[in-house]
């Protein structure tokens, strides 16, 4: 990876930190009145993972996908705007954040249904695999969706097939405020399951940028050679609460001890002590970035806010397609 | 140039003429390729087809409807069939999450071209998980399209069109339809979505009825004809969209009206038909509508107490006389009746299933 590739990672895992906290402190006016899954702190994963991919490629993702639309380079305008229920969002006010839908991009879509986009995704590489084109695609999963069934499900049928799919697993430990102990055994970790399916795994660091661009790398040139489906997993922690703009390390299902200890693993923090070790970033070049970045997520939120909501006749259209 | 055929050899030539029509059409279903094809409905057209467009599949029912999703949202035409329509439980998530609302949430981005073809079943001791119809259940969501043809004409007809549909399309076959007969077209057609059909026309009562209901509904009419009571029978082809012109048609000439239910009366379609009436018909009403239905309980197996629970004609015969204040003969009704046993669609059927 050339030096202009980390500075481009970096920037991407800055910008999408900054947005996310814009909408945390923008969240209390009450003006983007729809749930909001923040991903403050797996910045790394989303990054990592799409740096690998083309622009061709395609991903689908779930209710935490400000970061996998942004780092598959989705628009922030009609990002922000979708969040304010606009008729400028990347669906014109119909989905909101948990529903981001761009094809324009490759992002064809998330859903909250925990595992709900992951037999869609599949069934994407398997129209993929049946039209005989190159793409891969990229299903962005967290440690629960293994306890669906349509997860198995899915990969059962991808390794049948040998689809080209990368299931990407940002473990970050909790569903909900449900911790792993109360989920899931000890005594095996979440890739045996992709394993036991047949499907090749892979897993690593989801804090560390590079790793995690490189274990992606592996994984699309398997899936695009034929080889069919692989299952990465990555090991990340959620900063936030689940849903909301807050920290929640007060209200008791996990320590301020653990949030501490994963903080100190903050993906943007150790990169940027990496990269400035190498002489790759400078202090003044994060301040331009700082600076260039908080002008466009200045301009998107006001773009968003003066943006119309869609005309009130929109609510029943596209119930059905002609 | 139409011959008779039966409604499953009509199911087979809809898939065929589609699959020949459509380069992106493709079947997959559990058995779709077995020596039975799913009662003979897809036999023969992997060897026509191949095998990357007609395919047995996973037993993943909720999976593979949420993979059929994903490909029709990418321009292909999975048509995805399940020979009882007690397995799409399992995939309710994918059905009404995904497919239903995929065009809508994507503002119109993406559509779901999809059909799933599901088997009602009946009698023969299906018992509790075989024999239930559920097309309440999907007509209760907007975005899908919930199609029951009573006649082999329709089947195919409504067949091609819904696979030429841009929309989600639940297809319900009743199982004790696949063998009836009919005239059918060589030639390729469609049936509209969304338009019933008078079965039968006549002037004192309306008996509303879809898939085999449809055949109670003739064989009741027959034998009102026979006390000089005229009733039509309206088959209503598509729940939804549903003909509502023509339900509050015939019921503006009868005044009368019987609705007939394969299901549950309870949070069920008949009082969906009906609730249309006293909506925007109620002034057409001479008497109360009446449901006819399954009754409100599990199927059981044995045929000694599953006769307690399938609509029945002497029932049937027995509301409409009522209804229009006639007399009613029910000894005279059974000495008539057929012989055939409750529990199969004719006296030829043989188990299993």
């Amino acid at each position: 990876m050339n030096s202009s590739q980390q500075l481009t990672m970096y920037q991407e895992m800055l910008r999408i930190r900054l947005v996310e906290e814009q909408i945390a402190n923008a969240y209390a006016q009450n003006e983007m009145r729809c749930p909001i899954h923040l991903s403050i702190g797996q910045e790394a994963t989303a990054v990592g993972a799409c740096a690998a991919l083309d622009k061709t490629d395609y991903i689908m993702s779930n209710h935490r996908s400000h970061g996998h639309y942004l780092a598959k380079g989705g628009d922030l305008k009609r990002m922000i705007a979708e969040l304010y229920g606009k008729a400028t969002g990347c669906t014109n006010g119909k989905g909101g954040s948990m529903h981001l839908i761009d094809e324009s991009c490759g992002f064809l879509g998330a859903a909250p249904i925990v595992g709900g986009t992951v037999p869609i995704a599949t069934g994407v590489a398997f129209s993929i695999k049946m039209k005989m084109h190159r793409e891969v695609v990229i299903s962005f999963i967290g440690d629960a969706v293994v306890e669906e069934g349509v997860f198995h499900e899915s990969l059962n049928f991808a390794e049948l097939k040998k689809l080209p799919i990368i299931y990407v697993c940002e473990n970050n430990l909790y569903s909900v405020n449900s911790p792993m102990e109360v989920r899931q055994p000890s005594t095996r970790q979440i890739r045996d399951l992709a394993k036991g399916h047949g499907v090749k795994v892979l897993w690593g660091d989801g804090n560390d940028v590079e790793q995690v661009w490189n274990l992606t790398r592996k994984a699309v040139a398997y899936a695009r050679s034929g080889k069919g489906p692989i299952f990465l997993e990555l090991a990340t922690y959620r900063w936030l609460e689940h849903c909301g703009p807050n920290y929640d390390n007060h209200i008791g299902y996990r320590t301020e001890a653990e949030f501490k200890r994963w903080k100190k693993k903050c993906p943007i923090g150790q990169y940027e002590k990496f990269l400035q070790k190498n002489r790759v970033l400078s202090s003044s070049q994060i301040k331009v970035m700082k600076r260039e970045i908080g002008n466009e997520i200045n301009k998107s939120f006001a773009f968003a806010k003066k943006s119309p909501f869609p005309e009130e006749s929109t609510f029943n259209k596209h119930v059905y397609a002609n | 140039m139409s011959r008779q055929i039966k409604y499953f050899e009509a199911i087979r030539e809809a898939l065929d003429f589609s699959l020949s029509n459509q380069p992106n059409a493709f079947i997959m279903g559990l058995g779709a390729t077995d020596p039975k094809g799913v009662f003979g409905t897809t036999l023969g057209l992997q060897k026509k087809y191949g095998k990357e467009r007609v395919m047995d599949m996973p037993t993943s029912e909720n999976g593979m409807t949420g993979v059929a999703v994903g490909a029709a949202m990418m321009g292909m035409r999975p048509i995805m069939v399940h020979q009882r329509v007690d397995f799409i439980l399992l995939a309710m998530d994918q059905i009404v999450n995904n497919a239903a609302k995929w065009h809508y949430m994507s503002a119109g981005g993406k559509k779901i071209p999809l059909v799933i073809r599901l088997v009602i079943g009946r009698g023969w001791g299906q018992g509790a998980q075989h024999s239930q119809c559920l097309h309440s259940w999907f007509t209760h969501v907007p975005g899908l399209k919930v199609v029951m043809p009573s006649s082999p004409y329709d089947a195919k007809g409504l067949l091609i069109a819904s696979i030429e549909d841009n929309n989600p399309v639940i297809f319900l076959e009743h199982r004790w339809l696949h063998n009836t007969f009919g005239d059918v077209p060589e030639e390729s057609y469609r049936v509209p979505l969304g338009r019933a059909r008078i079965a039968k026309a006549g002037s004192d009562i309306s008996i509303i009825a879809s898939s085999h209901m449809v055949i109670e509904a003739l064989d009741v009419a027959q034998q009102l004809s026979k006390q000089n009571i005229s009733a039509e029978v309206v088959d209503l082809r598509t729940l939804r969209p549903l003909d509502e012109e023509a339900i509050l048609e015939s019921v503006a000439k009868t005044g009368h009206v019987m609705v007939l239910d394969p299901s549950w009366k309870f949070g069920g379609f008949s009082g969906e038909v009906v609730s249309l009436i006293v909506e925007k018909g109620w002034k057409s009403l001479k008497s109360a509508p009446a449901r006819i239905a399954l009754a409100d309980c599990p199927i059981p197996t044995s045929q000694a107490i599953s006769t307690q629970c399938y609509p029945n004609k002497i029932e049937m015969t027995r509301v409409a006389c009522e209804m229009l204040k006639e007399p009613f003969d029910e000894i005279e009704l059974i000495n008539t009746a057929s012989g055939v046993p409750h529990d199969v669609p004719d006296s030829n059927f043989r188990g299993p299933f």
